[in-house]
């Protein structure tokens, strides 16, 4: 019998990376499923954030990443951008001194205007809260609100590839219920697959279908999600029961 | 009296123009790189000869003065990318000895190809007394010109997706690299912008100064002194405190200090600033968590 054959989106091999003489990332290999969501877990130091930025090249690496079979390691961040990777960086990324409108706008950067403002209608089904705000100085929003600005920012880039690097982070819970439910939809509605980085480990391994378990810039552990999360090391350390 | 008074404050409006817009040079600059352009006078003295030789070559005013521009722009672009780029992450002073050395160099190319005899400089306005007899037509046509090439620079940043790009990369470089805005280019525009308003306050400027290769020293403390006074980080307030600027230095000229100790008063506002209020009457000011 045939097994169809899953193909990856983005595949890593012995990735190294560094920020001047600090290795954070030992040759860490990795993968993640066309269509799927694939979460990055570990304790803080672990290289989660790196990893995100070594994909998007804004840190110094070894190793090889490829995206749709195509090489983009040491390609220019822009480019890989142009390629459809989105990220939505560790605290926001907001770009304070400008309005919620200017933020989205810049979002489509790449895209021509007109169809970039036809999507704008679909990012308020999603977040009608930004619809209120568009006018507004971004650096007025609330915490919650940002983070969905900066979700919205990467989606209008119609990206194939949403890296999320914490989008809990600093959140009430009710904000981070809200927020993973739209985030639910978004990939429900499909064309995304999507990386994420998160310190609840619980909230990640529900969410996502596959899981690794980053150490001091190795992978300790890797497999789907459900495994991941009935593991007897994983629940003591991560999990907190 | 009053008409004399009138007649000062209008004229300060005039020459406030230039400083209004060689402060907005520097605060595109200082927006983008957090360091202070000490060649932006200099360059724009560069580019008001450019503009005298190609007028000399019998081009006509505004063929030369758009000829000026244009390469003024270029030669912006140029500079950021040959000299600044490589030192994106040099130490502050690294970039502060560049400025300096920018300076000295292009004060000596202007002396040595162009001479340091003074020279005169045209005005395509008429040279007749206006509004009354308050403003020469250069003055009236210079602050004109000033306030067109203020208004299209804040046409450009509000409503072109370019210029949208460039205020982002000046205010969050990783963020606009991960929205695909090549944010090295953004800075080189935004020194060839600067260079391009330098062309034109200096061709504005040169007629009532007169042009040799020092014509934009006093102006560059005028402008910085504006710059500094209205906030150095934000355009409008720049705008507004190099008029003031202009005010302040011709109404304290003929009624203060009188014309010889003008400039100090430049460096008076300077100061006061700087002790006092160091973020400007409307700048930002700048929390740094530790």
């Amino acid at each position: 019998m045939r097994v169809p054959r899953v193909t990856n989106l983005l595949e890593a091999k012995g990735l190294y990376a560094a920020y001047g003489e600090t290795r954070v990332l030992h040759g860490i290999d990795f993968a993640i499923r066309q269509g799927g969501v694939t979460a990055l877990l570990g304790a803080n130091g672990a290289g989660k954030t790196t990893t995100l930025r070594a994909i998007c090249g804004l840190v110094r690496t070894r190793g090889e990443i490829t995206l749709g079979g195509k090489r983009i390691d040491g390609s220019a961040t822009e480019d890989i951008v142009r390629l459809g990777v989105a990220h939505v960086p560790e605290g926001r990324g907001t770009f304070m001194e400008l309005t919620v409108e200017e933020n989205m706008r810049l979002g489509a950067y790449t895209r021509p205007a007109r169809e970039a403002t036809a999507d704008f209608e679909h990012m308020f089904d999603y977040f009608p809260r930004l619809k209120e705000r568009f006018k507004q100085q971004a650096g007025t929003l609330s915490g919650g609100e940002q983070q969905m600005l900066a979700i919205v920012r990467a989606l209008l880039l119609r990206p194939r590839l949403l890296l999320l690097d914490e989008p809990s982070f600093g959140l009430a819970p009710l904000i981070v219920q809200e927020i993973f439910r739209i985030l639910t939809r978004i990939r429900q509605d499909g064309g995304v697959s999507i990386l994420l980085v998160e310190q609840n480990a619980a909230l990640a391994l529900e969410f996502a279908e596959d899981a690794y378990l980053l150490e001091t810039g190795r992978v300790v552990m890797s497999g789907p999600s459900a495994d991941i999360s009935k593991d007897e090391g994983v629940r003591r350390s991560y999990l907190g029961y | 009296m009053l008409a004399g008074v009138i007649h000062q404050i209008m004229s300060g409006i005039a020459t406030g123009g230039i400083y209004a817009s060689v402060a907005l040079a520097l605060v595109m600059i200082y927006q983008a790189t957090h360091h202070v352009n000490f060649a932006q006078g200099e360059m724009a003295t560069f580019s008001t000869y450019i503009a005298l030789t190609f007028i000399n070559a019998g081009f006509p005013y505004w063929v030369a003065f758009a000829i000026a521009v244009v390469l003024s722009f270029g030669i912006g672009v140029t500079i950021e990318r040959v000299l600044m780029r490589p030192l994106a992450n040099a130490p502050v002073l690294a970039s502060v000895g560049v400025f300096v050395g920018l300076l000295l160099i292009i004060n000596s190319l202007s002396g040595w190809f162009f001479d340091y005899t003074i020279k005169q400089f045209p005005t395509p306005f008429p040279d007749r007394p206006m509004l009354g007899g308050y403003l020469s037509g250069h003055e009236l046509g210079s602050t004109a010109v000033t306030l067109i090439v203020l208004l299209s620079v804040y046409l450009f940043f509000r409503h072109t997706r370019l210029g949208l790009a460039m205020r982002a990369a000046a205010f969050n470089a990783t963020s606009s690299r991960l929205v695909g805005v090549r944010v090295g280019w953004m800075l080189a525009l935004g020194w060839g912008l600067a260079a391009a308003i330098g062309a034109v306050a200096g061709c504005m400027v040169a007629p009532i100064v007169f042009l040799d290769p020092n014509m934009m020293a006093g102006i560059l403390l005028y402008a910085f002194a504006g710059a500094l006074l209205g906030g150095i980080d934000n355009p409008l307030g720049a705008v507004l405190g190099g008029f003031a600027v202009g005010v302040i230095e011709n109404l304290g000229g003929a009624y203060l200090v009188g014309t010889e100790l003008k400039l100090t008063l430049a460096l008076v506002i300077i100061v006061t600033v700087l002790t006092i209020k160091p973020t400007g009457l409307m700048g930002r000011k700048v929390y740094s968590r530790v």
